[in-house]
């Protein structure tokens, strides 16, 4: 803390610090009663197991999509690849949104805490074997991108003026419409816009703003840092600076942010890799652990299913895939084929868990912050914070913090930066997502989108008071949540997708699209 | 020379090279290409709110520059008694040119400089060196 304020300032802060606490803590407390009935209900196990029903949802659903869809993920990697290149672009198409602006907005949106806090999450509960189900989660999940967002550009509305907007609440209306579903389309596209605006409110605000102030409050002296148990505070400015942007329309901020973290992005990764590649010889160990962990748990308390439990939960979270949020901004893409869309879009869970939350998780392992017992060569497990033992007794982005502090001691503050920036760039986004929902309820009319973005700016306070534990709850739950209304309509729908995948195919063998360039 | 061509770079702003290219044309009886270049990369990133909204904003830019820098230029041309046709591209400015003088088998490339210093050309490049470099047709740079 003396390193970042003069001490005078903590002195001076010292009362308001007492106060807040109070504040904090009457929060923490207010809310986590309110959201405690919605993310049970949502995380309740199956009769006489551990298992939650929504974890077996996601399982089955990647399956699903994956062998309807026979491997998409494999097979369409290549040309997902040359799209984004633009080998197929229409010359005459410059200057709409490319496939590469779709898919850079949409991680934009994906890649964030979820990355950096949540695998340490995953991690520390689920052991290093979380991460083998999160890599599979992963793989498996690039295939409810491609079915969602094929769907999100067929069934957009394309209004007069120019402008775009698609996703969930239009497929699912107007393409079960199609098939003579229309009633059960409109709950079900109504019920996603429901969990979609809780959704924004919680993993796109609530989480990034909960795990922006931890490490801030880590870089400024932790415990006794005048941040610390003062939330409130960091909320207060992070959510002026989210309200000048979307109720104040100043674009330069938002704007700035979307190029600096794609830097962010590759410092990050850049970090990691320097770390790995310092570490080279534990890699294979870290993998072994991996392995076997998903398995065997390694001591972990729940063992293969806790490991499974948290790898598809973090990666769900992380990538959201099936969750419906991601074709929201895929569906803005200039094409005349939807599948285009549906290739380019599997990239996402690849970049997203596969390449970055697997590296952040290899870092957490290989840097030995996670408690081992040098004998049995287990993970101490902490029975009373329910997670493998840590110095400290830390988590989220702390761990991840620590891990690669432990390596690069300077790392943690550009962490910190990247961390606010991705926590940032992530409720911009969420914000644009709630709000399409929220109109779709409510319409659209300036009175009925300020009183979403005030709501929605009030939600930042009330994540970075929260403590980690309701907060990564209630945003799971609703994120979850919206999994269950879009995948059942997806399930509805996938033969639809399966009629444009065949038709775009048959058009590249005959050579009707072919390479550009 | 009725067969000649000239592809000229028109930013809208700067007509030294479009002067140029009328009084050449006048001399030659050249045919005259104007391109009017958006500066675009399809790897810039956008926010949700600007994907939302670029078709519009696209629609608006081509109208716009239709409207105040093609038409009067090509009618300007036109009432000189001069043959000119014209067109707006988005993307990079020096790969557009050399692609379009390529593709019309035109004689030649005008275009202006920004007046730019040759440090600062050489730093951060610019249009007409880099043009100098990828054309496939002779660039004539009017100062």
């Amino acid at each position: 803390m003396n390193r970042i304020i003069p001490a005078t300032l903590a002195a001076a802060l010292a009362p308001l610090s007492a106060a807040a606490q109070g504040i904090d803590e009457t929060i923490n407390s207010v809310v986590g009663s309110a959201t405690g009935p919605f993310v049970n209900f949502i995380f309740a196990p199956f009769p006489g197991t551990s298992f939650p029903w929504i974890v077996m949802w996601l399982v089955v659903g990647a399956t699903i999509f994956t062998f309807y869809f026979a491997f998409i993920q494999a097979r369409g990697f290549g040309h997902a690849i040359g799209l984004v290149k633009g080998d197929y672009s229409d010359p005459d198409d410059e200057g709409e949104v490319s496939h590469f602006q779709a898919l850079a907005t949409a991680l934009s949106g994906t890649v964030g805490l979820g990355n950096i806090a949540g695998v340490a999450v995953a991690v520390s509960i689920g052991g290093p074997g979380a991460t083998f189900w999160m890599i599979l989660a992963g793989l498996m999940g690039m295939a409810s991108k491609f079915t969602e967002c094929t769907l999100g550009v067929k069934y957009r509305n394309e209004y007069p003026d120019g402008t775009v907007s698609g996703g969930p609440m239009y497929y699912l209306t107007k393409g079960m419409a199609e098939q003579g579903r229309a009633t059960l389309g409109r709950i079900l596209a109504v019920l996603f816009s429901i969990f979609c605006i809780l959704g924004a409110f919680g993993g796109g605000n609530m989480f990034q703003a909960n795990q922006a102030h931890a490490q801030l409050v880590n870089i400024t002296g932790g415990a006794e840092s005048f941040l610390d148990g003062n939330g409130w505070l960091t909320g207060i400015i992070m959510a002026g600076v989210v309200f000048v942007v979307i109720v104040g329309g100043i674009k330069s901020i938002a704007q700035v942010t979307e190029k600096l973290v794609p830097l962010m992005a590759v410092i990050y990764v850049g970090a990691a890799l320097i770390i790995l590649i310092a570490n080279y010889d534990q890699i294979g160990a870290a993998f072994g652990q991996i392995f076997q962990g998903a398995f065997t748990g390694m001591g972990v308390a729940g063992g293969m299913v806790g490991a499974l439990i948290q790898g598809f939960k973090r990666a769900a979270f992380s990538n959201e895939a099936g969750v419906g949020s991601a074709a929201i901004a895929h569906s803005a893409v200039r094409t005349k084929e939807p599948v285009t869309e549906g290739y380019v879009s599997l990239l996402e869970p690849f970049i997203d868990t596969v390449v970055i939350c697997t590296m952040t998780a290899l870092v957490i392992i290989i840097t030995g912050v996670l408690n081992q017992d040098p004998t049995t060569g287990l993970y101490v497990w902490d029975a009373e914070l329910g997670r493998i033992a840590t110095e400290g007794g830390i988590t989220g982005v702390e761990l991840t913090s620590a891990a690669f502090g432990s390596t690069i001691g300077w790392f943690p503050f550009i962490l910190a930066i990247a961390v606010v920036m991705f926590a940032f760039s992530t409720m911009i986004s969420w914000s644009y997502y709630g709000l399409k929902a929220w109109t779709f309820l409510f319409g659209e009319g300036k009175a009925s989108e300020l009183t979403f973005k005030v709501i929605f700016c009030i939600f930042v306070v009330i994540g970075a008071a929260m403590s980690l534990g309701p907060v990564i709850d209630f945003s799971d739950a609703a994120i979850f949540a919206m999994a269950v209304v879009n995948i059942t309509g997806l399930y509805f729908l996938m033969p639809i997708v399966k009629r444009e995948l065949e038709k775009y195919n048959a058009k590249l063998a005959s050579g009707q699209i072919a390479k550009v360039k | 020379m009725p067969n000649e061509l000239y592809v000229v770079a028109y930013d809208g702003e700067h007509r030294r090279a479009v002067d140029h290219a009328i009084e050449s044309a006048k001399r030659s009886g050249a045919k005259l290409h104007i391109v009017h270049v958006i500066e675009w990369s399809p790897y810039r990133f956008l926010t949700p709110q600007e994907l939302e909204e670029r078709h519009k904003r696209r629609s608006e830019e081509v109208a716009r520059a239709e409207a105040e820098v093609i038409q009067p230029i090509l009618s300007e041309m036109t009432a000189a008694g001069l043959t000119a046709t014209g067109e707006i591209r988005y993307g990079n400015v020096v790969e557009l040119l050399a692609s379009i003088a390529q593709k019309q088998h035109a004689t030649g490339i005008v275009m202006g400089r920004s007046g730019g210093t040759s440090f600062g050309g050489r730093v951060f490049g610019s249009a007409a060196m880099g043009l100098a470099q990828v054309s496939p047709v002779p660039v004539t740079i009017v100062p």
